[in-house]
């Protein structure tokens, strides 16, 4: 669904990605760990077509829609309004869909997005990007500044959504603990480049891996 | 008294033509974060086009229309050679409309020659409370509150306009969502052009335009402008009452000469207030 070739993508003269190459096949769920500055956030919008590759090819197979790092939200509009304009692309315009899939949403439609908390707008950027009908998802930090049990909440939602209706999802994470829990199999960047792939188990076993995310050995 | 009431409504009117002017640079600014100095100029090259095709024997009504729309045209141009270019920066995009008004100097030199034209509006006047206001003042009083109300039924109730102001309010967001934000600021401008060609077209019967008139409609319409700090359409057209008021008081009292130092006066007192209060804020933020 997603496939990632020898991808470079620089500012200026600066490289953030240095021949990147990852594919997410149809739907799977894989992830994506890497320090601050690694290139993460780069790669997520190119892939959602925001940046041009320097070099490299990306192909995405299907609608592919993007929840980007720190939400991102239109925080003087109502959250019914944000959802609408998640659906600028495919031309939905009734968000009730995604009332079923997050009810909350259905609470909270008339409040500002912007006077919500933390949780609250990760859900709406959530359920933004759901308007779209995407087949593919690229989600950025998804338990960036959100308390274990809201983390843990989203993350079921999304496990649901690619267990039973075949999404495919690409997580970008910093908390490995999470990423490894939820996706089978993940990448590592750093500093633009993969530097390890592979099984999340044996990821979690590698000393490096489990040093630099994990703070030691997972248990 | 009479004549206080009559400076005030003749005010009243003259505001609301600045805030038409005001209002395109505030739906330009929303959305594209872009000061646009050619906004004047669409005022200028309606008002012109209007004083031409009446002149050409075509009637009142299709005359406005056409001229407005010119106004529009104009706006769309303008955007397409300020921010056309991906990547253009705000403030390289206001040096271009600056550079767009100098050279709308040449073409309008060109078509319509240097000296003033007028056009004929509404004749006649009305009797309010003892006070006598021209009819042509009434409806550009009318026309720009139906504006007013049109413009927060677009840009609150529409999808269109909800699109517009995610541009404004977020353009990384809004691109993620998939709305194109250059083409909206290509929107936005021709929409500044529609209403400054309004202005235009409202106030060529009250006072005569020529090329360089922009100057004074830009200064007005930017002192309203920054009173709602560029992007609050309700506080513009409350500053733009004001100097409208204000300088026909001025003129009225005798004091004729100096209306564009009464706007430039004042444009200059609200900035320097906005500019204490925005660092009193930030200094309480840090």
């Amino acid at each position: 669904m997603i496939d990632v070739t020898d991808l470079v993508v620089s500012y200026g003269t600066a490289t953030a990605l240095d021949h990147v190459t990852l594919s997410v096949g149809q739907g799977e769920m894989v992830a994506l760990l890497g320090p601050n500055g690694a290139g993460k956030s780069t790669l997520a919008n190119t892939l959602a077509g925001l940046l041009a590759p320097a070099s490299g090819t990306v192909r995405v197979g299907g609608r592919l829609a993007l929840i980007p790092e720190g939400r991102q939200l239109f925080p003087d509009m109502s959250v019914a309004d944000n959802l609408a304009l998640g659906g600028w692309r495919s031309g939905r315009r009734d968000p009730s869909a995604v009332y079923d899939l997050l009810p909350r949403l259905a609470e909270l439609s008339s409040r500002r997005a912007g006077v919500l908390s933390g949780g609250e707008q990760q859900m709406v950027a959530f359920g933004r990007a759901m308007m779209s009908r995407p087949e593919a998802l690229v989600v950025d930090e998804l338990s960036l500044g959100l308390a274990p049990n809201v983390t843990a909440d989203l993350a079921a939602h999304l496990a649901e959504l690619n267990r039973e209706h075949g999404l495919t999802v690409l997580l970008i994470e910093q908390n490995a603990r999470l990423a490894f829990e939820l996706c089978r199999r993940a990448y590592v960047l750093e500093s633009g480049r993969l530097v390890a792939e592979g099984d999340s188990a044996e990821l979690a076993e590698d000393p490096r891996v489990a040093s630099a995310y994990l703070g030691g050995a997972i248990t | 008294m009479s004549a206080f009431l009559t400076y005030l409504l003749n005010g009243l009117a003259v505001g609301c033509a600045i805030a038409l002017i005001a209002s395109g640079l505030v739906v330009i600014h929303r959305v594209t974060g872009v000061v646009n100095f050619a906004q004047g100029t669409f005022a200028v090259v309606a008002g012109l086009c209007t004083s031409s095709l009446l002149g050409m024997g075509l009637p009142h009504g299709l005359s406005e229309v056409a001229a407005v729309l010119a106004g529009a045209v104009a706006g769309l141009l303008t955007g397409l050679v300020a921010i056309g270019r991906r990547g253009t920066s705000p403030l390289s995009a206001l040096i271009v409309t600056l550079g767009v008004g100098v050279l709308a100097y040449a073409v309008e030199i060109v078509l319509w020659g240097d000296q003033p034209r007028s056009a004929p509006g509404l004749a006649g006047s009305v009797t309010i409370a003892g006070a006598r206001i021209q009819t042509q003042h009434l409806l550009v009083i009318c026309v720009t509150a139906a504006t007013f109300v049109l413009l927060a039924l677009f840009f609150g109730r529409t999808y269109l306009g909800k699109a517009l102001t995610a541009c404004a309010s977020n353009p990384y967001a809004a691109r993620v969502v998939g709305i194109d934000t250059r083409r909206m600021g290509l929107l936005a401008f021709a929409l500044g052009g529609l209403l400054g060609g309004l202005a235009g077209v409202l106030i060529t019967p009250l006072r005569p335009i020529s090329f360089d008139t922009d100057v004074t409609l830009i200064v007005n319409g930017f002192a309203a402008a920054v009173f709602g700090a560029l992007t609050r359409p309700v506080i513009t057209l409350a500053g733009a009452l004001l100097l409208g008021v204000a300088e026909t008081m001025a003129a009225g009292y005798g004091y004729g000469s100096h209306q564009l130092e009464v706007a430039l006066g004042l444009m200059i007192v609200v900035m320097i207030v906005q500019a204490s209060r925005r660092s009193t804020i930030h200094q309480e933020t840090v």
